[in-house]
């Protein structure tokens, strides 16, 4: 029960571009064009492993304009509990998914005088297509972009190719390098917006530099890959329909329900877009929030719960389904 | 009369100076010079040596607001003679400001809603501007049927400057415009239109 209409989609390729990271494109099976998506936009991709079905959301990165495929990139992580490691090493070229239609919780500002992004590894397949779109549209814009190594950093040395080095700067961990954010941001033209998408420190640390210097919180945005940590086994009750379904320690709440039949409402199943909240009638132990949704005292009330990202602490919660 | 209750309805947060900024910049009509001599006893005169203040004296020059800024020593206080004036150096200023500048406008409504539409053309996102209301609830009103706009109308219905036609004044604003709407009303029966009432003192 989502507001998607997934689409049938055909591996047409999949290439290797950097230190365990895979890019993939899909064309749909019924041979139809894609939907034109805005450049922050991402799918949820649903992968059939054996019998288990995963569902991870994926940042679009190929061009928007380009009706003919949608293109991702994927970091394969380590322990990965399934999704990753299923698209580098089970997933092969002529294979069948499905896709869910784009949603954008991440697009630009179409106000600003000007964008600043500042990824962090994988954090960059949002600005590809952004950049692109912002290309065709004379925005103007910049990169700043920190990599691990620069084996491991995707799509530098194109980047810089097609923007220009003075458009699209390379930060290397390796080489000691690191994005100089407060000399970025003083002297910029009012009517910057700032983007940031990397990991959770990366972003925290960024933003909570620009709000020292007085940037207002509506020019800054941010999107984090959320990997939140599993935990023990827990059971929920469905205070509706009576019914009790087990979590597994590597399970979310959302999949633990799919998998037993149990649609329950999602757009980004990364903590982010509100869309799965649902209700606590009661708990016996501690909710362990981990989104980016719900504000503070939602989240000590107890009375609400992100069932994507987060689980309990404890062995029972019975949820308002 | 007036249609009250549209969303649209601006409403305003108040000055409330963020430290963090590393300038501010105030546009002041009238009563708004209060606004800010306010702001001084709530959060103590610091941000003053990082202000800039334009002000227009407006309907209040008799209240001789200016000389009380003047005293204040912010960093640069601009006295313009009309509102447009104001708003044009406000332009140039806004053209040339950077990302930690915080802009602060306080007035009348109309004088909130054309500083924000100058500011908004600098992509600025007008959430993120400090208003307050200060001085008259005069309001500035765009008849929808020949879009003339009539300054400071303070009752509904009132006569369009523009056409004559008899307004009644609704609560939807237009960002734009910075402008209220006013519908005819004594479009059935010409001449019916009931008197005015002085709604916005
Ligand atoms: C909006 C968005 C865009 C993204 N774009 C990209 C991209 O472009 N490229 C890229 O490489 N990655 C992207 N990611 C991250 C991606 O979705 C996966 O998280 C990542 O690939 C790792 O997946 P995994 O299944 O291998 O491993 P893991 O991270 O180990 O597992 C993820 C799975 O764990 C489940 N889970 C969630 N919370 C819990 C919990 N508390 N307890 C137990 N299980 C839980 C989830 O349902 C999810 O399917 C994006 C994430 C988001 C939110
Ligand atoms: S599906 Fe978006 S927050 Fe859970």
């Amino acid at each position: 029960m989502t507001i998607n209409t997934e689409m049938k989609v055909r591996v047409a390729k999949v290439t290797q571009v950097a230190d365990k990271v895979k890019r993939f494109r899909f064309e749909r099976v019924d041979g139809e064009p894609m939907p034109v998506f805005s450049g922050g936009a991402h799918v949820i991709v649903s992968m059939r492993d054996g019998k288990a079905l995963r569902r991870n959301p994926y940042s679009l990165m190929s061009s928007p304009e380009d009706t003919k495929g949608y293109e991702i990139s994927v970091l394969r992580v380590e322990n990965s509990r399934g999704g990753s490691a299923f698209l580098h090493e089970t997933l092969k070229e002529g294979d069948e998914l499905v896709l869910s239609q784009p949603v954008n919780l991440f697009p630009f500002d179409q106000r600003a005088k000007k964008h600043i992004m500042m990824a962090g590894g994988i954090g960059i397949t949002p600005f590809l297509a952004m950049m692109d779109q912002m290309e065709r549209e004379g925005k103007n814009f910049e990169l700043h972009y920190a990599v691990r190594t620069r084996t491991h950093g995707a799509y530098w040395k194109d980047l810089q190719q097609r923007y220009g080095a003075h458009r699209v700067k390379v930060y290397c961990d390796a080489e000691n390098l690191f994005i100089p954010v407060e000399k970025i941001l003083a002297n910029q033209p009012l009517g910057t917006h700032l983007y940031v998408c990397g990991p959770a420190g990366m972003i925290n640390g960024v933003l909570g530099k620009a709000r020292d210097m007085g940037w207002p919180k509506q020019n800054l945005h941010s999107e984090e890959f959320l990997a939140p940590p599993p935990g023990k086994a827990f059971q929920v009750k469905l205070a509706k329909s009576s019914r009790a379904i087990d979590v597994a320690p590597h399970q979310s709440i959302l999949e633990a329900l799919e998998a037993n039949g149990v649609d329950a409402p999602y757009l980004c199943r990364g903590g982010a877009c509100g869309q799965c909240e649902t209700g606590v009638v009661s708990c016996d132990g501690a909710l362990e929030h981990n989104d980016h949704f719900l504000e503070p005292d939602d989240k000590a009330s107890g009375r609400k719960i992100m069932i994507c990202v987060s689980r309990i602490k404890g062995n029972e919660v019975t949820l308002d389904l | 009369m007036l249609v009250a209750g549209i969303k649209s309805r601006p409403v305003y947060g108040g000055l409330n100076v963020d430290t963090h900024a590393k300038r501010h910049l105030f546009a002041l009509e009238g009563e708004g010079a209060l606004a800010l001599m306010d702001q001084v006893k709530a959060v103590g005169p610091d941000f003053l040596e990082h202000s800039d203040i334009l002000y227009v004296a407006a309907a209040s020059a008799a209240h001789e607001h200016d000389k009380a800024l003047a005293k204040l020593g912010a960093d640069t206080l601009w006295v313009a003679p009309t509102i447009p004036v104001l708003l044009n150096r406000l332009n140039v200023m806004l053209g040339q400001a950077h990302m930690g500048t915080h802009i602060y406008l306080s007035g009348t409504e109309g004088f909130i809603g054309q500083a924000q539409q100058v500011a908004m053309n600098h992509g600025v996102d007008p959430a993120s501007l400090h208003k307050e209301h200060r001085g008259s609830t005069a309001r500035r009103v765009q008849c929808v049927h020949c879009k003339g706009i009539t300054d400071n109308v303070t009752t509904s219905p009132y006569t369009c400057s523009a056409c004559g036609l008899p307004l009644l004044v609704r609560d939807h604003y237009s960002r734009r415009l910075g402008a209220f709407q006013g519908v005819n009303i004594d479009a059935e029966e010409p001449g019916t239109a009931p008197k005015p009432q002085e709604l916005f003192p």
